[in-house]
This record gives structure tokens, C-alpha cells and sequence, in this order.
């Protein structure tokens, strides 16, 4: 279990903002990604989650090589991918694959099944012979549940659960360690999600995958991840094991956002210690100085503004934790 | 063995078509379009014109450069359908040789400005950055030129005036709005996540721009494209009508209708009507079947 | 004379609603037989997966349906006892808004971007109260406050694209709280915001309805969502409601197959390791719902006659009502956990 297959060192990514029309001039930057690590072990799921702009999607888009680093490391058996190029760079990828948010619009309508799962095989036509290709997309179709007479339909003919597992076959067929997974069920409905997760669930057991699951709903992320890291405008507040995040949080921002996700038991009604978090989540152009969350938070005090808090173990928190004040609160079970 | 698994499974691709919806979009819209009667209607008038101007010979055999000069400005009768002009030319045979240059015209002229408009509008959209600037305010350029009259300058330069030098003045002015219409729809399929996913594996820009984006951003270019075709139909009857265009001995429709409205009031206006008749349904035609496949191509309407 | 409401009855009563799309390619019953009452003060949950029809009975309650394609073919929505269904147009509109008032999901877009917040929520008032531009500015500031946007005095003349999803959201509560209605509908409201802000927005809407007295009816398909706040539950499947109970009895003891699999479906955060039982294949498109019972193909206790025979709806005790030929088995049977399971009903393959 121990074997690192990725790690993040200080990744950042700043889009820059600029005034003028033919002469540009850089006037700000977007902090998307600012100071993010992050290991990912063989055959484990991290679970990354946060909300909207916080900068999930932009780390999965760096982390698959669609955008370029600001700065930072992506290690991946020992060799930094932001620092690559060219053909090394294209066999450096094949190891990470992507599956994407929404089935709709995540196949090119205009291709058939068969084509679209064995795209992989054409941009690297290396890691099959072109007669055994056909073979090897039906094999892929089966593992993910498909028939494979479905080879020569198109997308739109299939459901959005049906969708999803194409875009699995496709991220399965070079054969990678570590899948990338960005709100893979999040669009998908209600009585379909479970299969999607499950499927999943089976594939990292059979092949032996390492997933970075990025998610804003925190319970198909519990149910999914062996570890968690929770981001807020840019950086990870607070990682660690499933249950020391879900159980034992101790960021602020992280108790705030257990306790605001609504279990389906109405038992629990009014017995859950439940945070209502006031404003919005600044502009990630102008973040506050010092600790992010401190505009919302309820412990802020003098030094939250000074001094950034470092994601390291403390006194209140037996995990990495980034705030000055870390301390646990149960918030997701009742209590009294 | 290979053969055998072809045969298969075209065999049940063919099954698929039948039994349930399937294939393409274009597919779709094959079968959409077959249900619009004007659709049918108007690519019957487009097929029929096309063989006057393709094969003139299956629809007269009278020559419409043989003129008695004794027939002039005969009302049509059974010897001649549409009658004669004031030189005794056959009015028929001159209407179906009429189509010729219009459909040449806007063929040719309508092939050149999609690719030239294509190959812009996907190197601005595809490429952005610079590349984009350079070429759309070359684009706003010609643009801000008024078709017609930038038309009328072009070809009063030049000396000869035949259906070759209409369709360079066409093409020269033509692209921008294609390419305009090729750039936006490149730039709105560019950030699909297909196309993502497909540059995520690793894909080159050649096989991104031409199996991933070209195939979803064709739709709205070949529509205003076929209204394009009616556009310059109408056009070059107008140029040669005004007098820049085609002239006399070659026969246009255009020419014919310059022609002919000075007769109008004198008691012939069949010199007017048979071949204005001709091009309002010619244009009409392509610009109502560009609307039905505006409609057949959107999946939004369905 | 057109009716009085009254007082004594259903704030609002929905009774046996039929809707159907009529399209090109045929029709479509999309709402075939809903029924559902809501009270002063009380939360009635409609829940259910995208095309089950229940945003198109909220449109149908409200009159707001696109008419074509689609037609309601049957049924009655009676406030306080007034079949609205069956009004002129204009006492329709004066229903709508003064009495009944909705909230939409996608806040930006059912805001209208070239006119100020503040215009906005105050044109209620010059229209249906015809007051002056002032005075609506100054309501308008005072509605702003009352849902708790921040600076609303400041904010008043801002745009909609200049507040965030949350504080759009509260725009649209202004809005349909404007002219004081006693039912207020809410389709989907949380669903495009982040979990934080949806813990916001609904603790509002929960105060709003206790100071207020009004009924809402929440359409959602998030049945934590609806653990949190409902009172009363309608779960809807293609169509019609298959289950009908209070909040706690259906979250103890599901008497619908349907609803039983979703909640065994669905992951929880404060459980780990848990296993989630799928319903097998998808939805029913709703121009081709299966004969008899419309979820027979997907459900684990079907049986012969569920292939034939529409399941009525049975009294399950004095306060509930379910959709299933065999709802006593259900309501009994403990939820299936531990025994090994194949593949296929793991992710559901093959069915769909």
C-alpha cells in the first residue's frame, strides 16, 4: 500500500488577468491552485472536495496535463510531468487518464462507440497493433458493462449512465495506474449513481487503480475515499483518513461544510450541531492575507490575519490541519 | 476471418438503421429533412435548374443563338412556348441556357468562399492569440465593404467581363462572413469536453481540428452556405442587369430581365416574367431548403 | 360571479392532475393522476429523478406551463377551494403572485439581467399594487432585508450578474415573497448552489414559512434535503406518485419498492463503509412507460400480476398511501445488506 504513484509538491497555477485589447498588461492574477501537496498511493482513492471556485477542477486539469503549472511539481515515477515535452510528455500521460463530469458532453457525438473507446489506440498507436484493436475495445466495453455490439452506435443512443461507462472504457484502454475522476457521477441521476460508483469501486479492485476522486458532494466522496483533503480558495485546509475528516474534523471551514450536508434521515432532525456560514467565499484575485477562511470564520482572531496557518498536525489535530485554532466538533452525527 | 467480422457487423449496423434511431446527425437530419415538403420542393426546383444549366440539350433543341430576325417579339404560342425577344431568339431555349452562368456562378463562388472562410475561421478560432487578431480585422476589412458595391468596383477595373471574373469578384468579397460564422462555432466546439478529453490523451492539433471540432462546427457554415448559393444567384443576375456583369452575347438571366423590362410596357411582358420567374424560384429554392436544413440540423428543435 | 376562496379549506389541494406533451413524434403522458395537499405552515416534499413529471406539475399548479406542447387533459388545483383550472386568465394572474408564488432553480436566468434587483422585485408592487416608483424601491429594500442580503440598501440598484448564485437565490425568495403569498413553490431551488450556500438558503426559506404561516411545496430529488425540512413526501415515478407519507414514516419504513431502493442507494455522510444497493436499468422515458406497473422491470418484488395490473393506490394506514401491489412485504422486509451479490446487481448492468 505504500508505494507512491503521484505526488503534488507546491503546485500552483495563476491565471493572469489583463487589461487592454492589443497591448496586454498583466493587472492581477486568479489564485485557482496556490501551494497544493498531495500523495496518492497504489490501488487508494483521495477524495478532494470543496466548492465551487475553490480549485478542484482546476487541479484535476493540471494534474492531466491540460494546463500548465505556475509553478510546482507533478511527480510520477520519479519524473516531473510540468517539467516535460513533446513525445516523452505523450508517454508520460498514458499512465494518467481523465473521466469527466457530464457523459452529454464528454463524447464526440460524431463518432461511434468503437471509435471513441479506441482513440487511445490511435494517438499511441505503441500499445496495440492495429489488428488487435477491435478486440481490445470490445474487451474494454464488456469490463465496463456494455455489450460489445454496441461497438458501432452512437453516443446519443445511449443513456447517461451508458455514456459514463464509455468515457470509463476510453480512460481505461492504454491501461493507466491513476484515474482522474472529476464529478464523474454528478450529472448523472439519482438511481444511476450508485452503479457508476460501484462500477468504479470494482475496476480499482480488479486492475488495481489509484483514483483522485474530485467531488463536491461529500457523501459519495466518504463512501468512495480512503483519504480526504478538503480545499477552500486554492489550498488544502485539512487531509487525512475518512474518518479523521468525517468523525473528527478540526478546520473551521471543514466543520462548516460536514455540517451543512443534509443526511437523509429526518430522525436526526435538529440533533445535528449545524453551522449556517455567513457571506460568499471571496474572490480568489484578491484573497484574504493570512488565513483564508478568517472573513468567515467565527474564531478569527489577530494572529489569523498576520500569520498563514501551515497543513501540519497540531495540538487540536491529530491530522494536517491549516488553522491556528484547530480544534474537533463533531458535526455530522447528532448530538446533544 | 477479418472479412467475416466486417460483414458482421456492417450487417448489423444496417439491422440498427432500421429497427431504432441511430447514426449520425447528419443521418437525423437526412431523415428529417425527407419529412419537410418544402424541403422536397425546393430540392426539386434546385435539381431540375441544375440539369438545364448541366445538360440545356435534354430540355430544348432549339439553339437560342439561331434567331430569325422576322419572329421578333412573338407572343408565346405552341412553336414557341415563351415566345421570342425582340431579336427572334427563342425566349425558351434562352431561359434554359440562361441557367448556366447563374449556377456556375453560384457553385463555384460559393465553394471558393467556404474554403477560404474555413480555412480562416479555423486558424482564427483553433489558434486565437495573434493569429486571431491578424486575421478577423482582415476580415472586418473586406467586411465593411457593401457586397454590391464592392462588386462594382472590382469588376469596372477589369476589362473582360466574363462568369470567371464574377466569381473572383464573389470570392474576394464573400469569406468574411464565413469566416466569422466558421470561427465562432470552432471557438464554441474548441472547449467541448470531448475535445478536452481527446487533448487530455495526448491528441495532435491536425487530429483535433479535423476528426473532433471540424465535424461539430460544419453545420452552420454549410447552412449559410447554401443560402450563399441563392445570394449569388441573385447577385449575378443583378451585376449583369446593371451592366457590369455577363454581357450580351452571353445569356444570363440577369441580362434577359435587363433586357426585357423595357417591353414590359409595351405589350410584352413575358420578355420580364419567364426569366425573372426562373430566378426568384431558383433563389427562393436554395435560400428555403438553408432554412430547412437550419432546422434539421439543430438538435435543439427536435 | 367568479368563486370566493375559502377560508376553511385545502390552502392548496391538487387533485388527480393530468398533463400530456403533444409533439411531432406523439404523445406523452407526462403527469397522469397527481394528487396532493399542502397546509398553512407546512412542507410538502415532491420528490423525484429528472422527467418523473414533477417539475411540470409545479408548472401546471402555478400556470405557467408551456401550452404547447404541453395541455393539462384532466384534474383540478383548487386554492382555498377555488379550481384555478378553470378561471379566465385574469384571475388567474391575480392568483399567481398575490397568492401563490414560485422559486426557480436557475436564478440567473429567471432574472432578468438588464434591470436592477431592486426594479425587479419592486415591479410586483407597481403592478399588482400600483404603487410609485419610490415606494416599491423602498419595499423592495425592505424584502432585501428580510432575507438577509447584506447592505440591501446599497445593493438595491446593483444587477444580477453582480450577486453570487446564493445571494441571487435570495433575489428570487424577494420576489416571490413580494406580495405576501400563502403557497410558495420551490423547484429545484437548491440544487445549483454549493452545499454551504443551500444550508443558507434553506434555514431562510425554513424561517420565512414558520414567521409567515405559508405552505411550500419543494420539488427536489435530494432526499437529504427533504429529510432536513419536510413534513409531508409525494415521491413521483414516471408520472404518478408511487408513495405518499410523513417524513419519518418514510424514511423508518418505505412501503414503495422505489422509494426503498433509493434510500438504500444512496451514500450517507455520516456512515462509512457502507454498501449501496442500485436499482437495476433507468427511468422510463415518458413516451414509453411500461404496461401495468410503470417501475415492474426495475423492481426486485415484481411479479406476474405487476406486469398486467396498474397498482391503485392503498391505504397503508390512515396517513399513507403506496403504489405497489405488494407494499406489506415491503414495509416488512428489513433492507438487504450482507448476502453476496452478483455483479449485476451491483452497477446495474444489463438493464439499462
Amino acid at each position: 500500500m505504500s508505494d507512491v504513484v503521484l505526488e503534488v509538491r507546491d503546485l500552483t497555477k495563476h491565471f493572469p488577468l489583463t487589461k487592454g485589447i492589443v497591448f496586454k498588461r498583466q493587472v492581477g492574477a486568479v489564485r485557482a491552485v496556490d501551494g497544493v501537496n498531495l500523495t496518492l498511493r497504489r490501488g487508494e482513492t483521495l477524495g478532494v472536495v470543496g466548492e465551487s471556485g475553490c480549485g478542484k477542477s482546476t487541479l484535476a486539469k493540471l494534474i492531466i496535463g491540460l494546463e500548465k503549472p505556475t509553478s510546482g511539481e507533478i511527480l510520477v515515477q520519479g519524473q516531473n510531468l510540468a517539467r516535460m515535452r513533446g513525445s516523452a510528455l505523450r508517454r508520460a500521460r498514458r499512465n494518467i487518464q481523465l473521466v469527466m463530469q457530464d457523459p452529454y458532453t464528454s463524447l464526440n457525438p460524431r463518432m461511434t462507440v468503437g471509435d471513441i473507446v479506441g482513440e487511445p489506440f490511435q494517438i499511441h498507436p505503441e500499445v496495440a497493433p492495429r489488428s488487435d484493436r477491435r478486440r481490445r475495445v470490445g474487451e474494454l466495453l464488456e469490463l465496463v458493462g456494455l455489450s460489445p455490439d454496441h461497438i458501432n452506435r452512437y453516443p446519443h443512443q445511449f443513456s447517461g449512465g451508458q455514456r459514463q461507462r464509455i468515457g470509463i472504457a476510453r480512460a481505461l484502454a492504454l491501461r493507466p495506474e491513476i484515474i482522474v475522476c472529476d464529478e464523474p457521477v454528478s450529472a448523472l441521476d439519482l438511481s444511476i449513481q450508485a452503479q457508476v460508483i460501484n462500477l468504479l469501486e470494482r475496476l480499482q479492485e480488479e486492475l488495481g487503480l489509484s483514483y483522485i476522486f474530485i467531488a463536491h458532494d461529500l457523501s459519495v466522496v466518504r463512501h468512495i475515499s480512503d483519504r480526504v483533503a478538503v480545499m477552500y480558495l486554492g489550498k488544502i485546509i485539512e487531509t487525512g483518513v475518512d474518518t479523521e475528516i468525517y468523525d473528527h474534523p478540526t478546520h473551521p471551514y471543514a466543520q462548516a461544510l460536514l455540517s451543512a450536508v443534509p443526511v437523509p434521515d429526518p430522525t436526526l432532525r435538529g440533533l445535528r450541531d449545524q453551522i449556517i456560514l455567513e457571506g460568499d467565499v471571496p474572490s480568489p484575485a484578491n484573497p484574504p492575507s493570512g488565513c483564508r477562511f478568517r472573513t468567515r470564520c467565527w474564531k478569527a482572531r489577530e494572529v489569523c490575519v498576520e500569520q498563514e496557518p501551515a497543513l501540519v498536525e497540531r495540538e487540536g489535530s491529530a491530522h494536517p490541519s491549516a488553522c491556528h485554532f484547530a480544534e474537533e466538533r463533531d458535526v455530522v452525527h447528532a448530538t446533544d | 476471418m477479418t472479412e467475416q467480422v466486417e460483414s458482421v457487423i456492417s450487417a448489423d449496423r444496417s439491422a440498427q438503421a432500421g429497427i431504432e434511431r441511430s447514426a449520425s446527425l447528419w443521418a437525423d437530419a437526412w431523415r428529417d429533412l425527407r419529412r419537410r415538403p418544402v424541403a422536397i420542393a425546393s430540392a426539386v426546383v434546385i435539381v431540375l435548374v441544375s440539369s438545364m444549366a448541366a445538360f440545356p440539350w435534354l430540355w430544348t433543341r432549339t439553339d437560342p443563338r439561331d434567331c430569325p430576325i422576322q419572329l421578333s417579339k412573338a407572343t408565346p404560342s405552341a412553336a414557341h412556348i415563351f415566345g421570342t425577344n425582340e431579336l427572334g431568339c427563342d425566349y425558351y431555349a434562352m431561359t434554359i441556357y440562361g441557367a448556366r452562368a447563374s449556377i456556375i456562378v453560384a457553385l463555384v463562388s460559393t465553394s471558393l468562399v467556404l474554403l477560404v472562410g474555413a480555412l480562416v475561421g479555423m486558424a482564427a478560432g483553433f489558434y486565437g492569440g495573434w493569429v486571431d487578431s491578424v486575421l478577423s480585422r482582415l476580415a472586418d476589412i473586406f467586411f465593411a465593404l457593401p457586397f454590391l458595391l464592392g462588386a462594382l468596383v472590382f469588376l469596372s477595373m477589369l476589362r473582360s467581363h466574363s462568369v470567371w471574373t464574377i466569381v473572383l469578384a464573389f470570392a474576394v468579397l464573400g469569406w468574411p462572413p464565413l469566416a466569422r460564422i466558421v470561427r465562432a462555432s470552432v471557438l464554441a466546439t474548441k472547449n467541448m469536453d470531448y475535445v478536452q478529453a481527446a487533448r487530455s490523451l495526448g491528441a495532435s492539433d491536425r487530429r483535433l481540428l479535423f476528426r473532433h471540432i471540424l465535424p461539430n462546427a460544419a453545420a452552420p457554415a454549410i447552412v449559410v452556405a447554401t443560402i450563399l448559393l441563392g445570394t449569388y444567384v441573385a447577385s449575378e443576375a443583378t451585376l449583369s442587369y446593371l451592366g457590369i456583369g455577363l454581357q450580351p452575347p452571353e445569356i444570363s438571366w440577369g441580362i434577359m430581365i435587363a433586357q426585357g423590362q423595357s417591353y414590359v410596357t409595351s405589350g410584352y411582358p413575358h420578355l420580364l416574367l419567364f426569366p425573372a420567374a426562373f430566378l426568384s424560384a431558383t433563389v427562393l429554392a436554395f435560400i428555403l431548403l438553408g432554412d430547412a436544413l437550419r432546422d434539421a440540423l439543430d438538435p435543439k428543435l427536435r | 360571479m367568479l368563486p370566493e376562496p375559502d377560508p376553511d379549506a385545502d390552502l392548496l389541494d391538487v387533485r388527480d392532475l393530468r398533463i400530456e406533451f403533444r409533439t411531432r413524434d406523439g404523445v406523452s403522458k407526462a403527469v397522469n393522476g397527481v394528487s396532493f395537499t399542502v397546509q398553512p405552515g407546512q412542507t410538502r416534499a415532491i420528490l423525484g429523478e429528472s422527467g418523473c413529471g414533477k417539475s411540470v406539475t409545479a408548472q401546471a399548479v402555478m400556470g405557467i406551463l408551456d401550452s404547447p406542447p404541453a395541455h393539462v387533459t384532466g384534474g383540478e388545483v383548487r386554492y382555498r377551494g377555488v379550481d384555478v383550472l378553470t378561471l379566465p386568465d385574469e384571475e388567474r394572474r391575480r392568483i399567481r403572485g398575490n397568492h401563490i408564488a414560485m422559486v426557480f432553480q436557475d436564478a440567473l436566468s429567471a432574472l432578468n439581467p438588464v434591470f436592477t434587483v431592486g426594479f425587479q422585485i419592486g415591479e410586483q408592487f407597481r403592478k399588482h399594487l400600483g404603487m410609485s416608483r419610490t415606494d416599491a424601491r423602498r419595499r423592495a429594500v425592505e424584502l432585501m432585508d428580510q432575507v438577509r442580503i447584506p447592505a440591501a440598501r446599497q445593493r438595491v440598484n446593483d444587477f444580477p450578474h453582480q450577486f453570487s448564485g446564493g445571494m441571487r437565490q435570495r433575489v428570487m425568495i424577494a420576489m416571490a415573497l413580494a406580495l405576501d403569498p400563502d403557497v410558495l413553490i420551490a423547484d429545484e431551488p437548491t440544487t445549483a448552489l454549493d452545499v454551504t450556500v443551500q444550508a443558507q438558503i434553506m434555514s431562510l426559506l425554513g424561517e420565512l414559512l414558520r414567521e409567515r404561516q405559508m405552505g411550500l411545496v419543494l420539488i427536489t430529488h435530494d432526499m437529504g434535503v427533504v429529510a432536513d425540512v419536510a413534513d409531508h413526501i409525494s415521491v413521483m415515478y414516471a408520472g404518478r406518485i408511487v408513495e405518499e407519507a410523513p417524513v419519518r414514516d418514510i424514511y423508518a419504513r418505505p412501503a414503495h419498492p422505489y422509494t426503498k431502493a433509493l434510500l438504500e442507494s444512496i451514500p450517507r455522510v455520516d456512515v462509512k463503509g457502507q454498501q449501496l444497493n442500485v436499482i437495476k436499468g433507468l427511468p422510463p422515458s415518458p413516451t414509453r412507460v411500461p404496461r401495468g406497473c410503470a417501475f415492474h422491470p426495475r423492481c426486485r418484488y415484481a411479479r406476474d400480476v405487476c406486469r398486467q395490473d396498474p397498482p391503485p393506490l392503498y391505504g397503508v394506514d390512515s396517513r399513507r398511501t403506496s403504489a405497489c401491489h405488494f407494499w406489506e412485504e415491503v414495509v416488512s422486509a428489513r433492507s438487504e445488506g450482507s448476502e453476496p451479490r452478483s455483479r449485476e446487481q451491483d452497477e446495474g448492468v444489463g438493464g439499462e
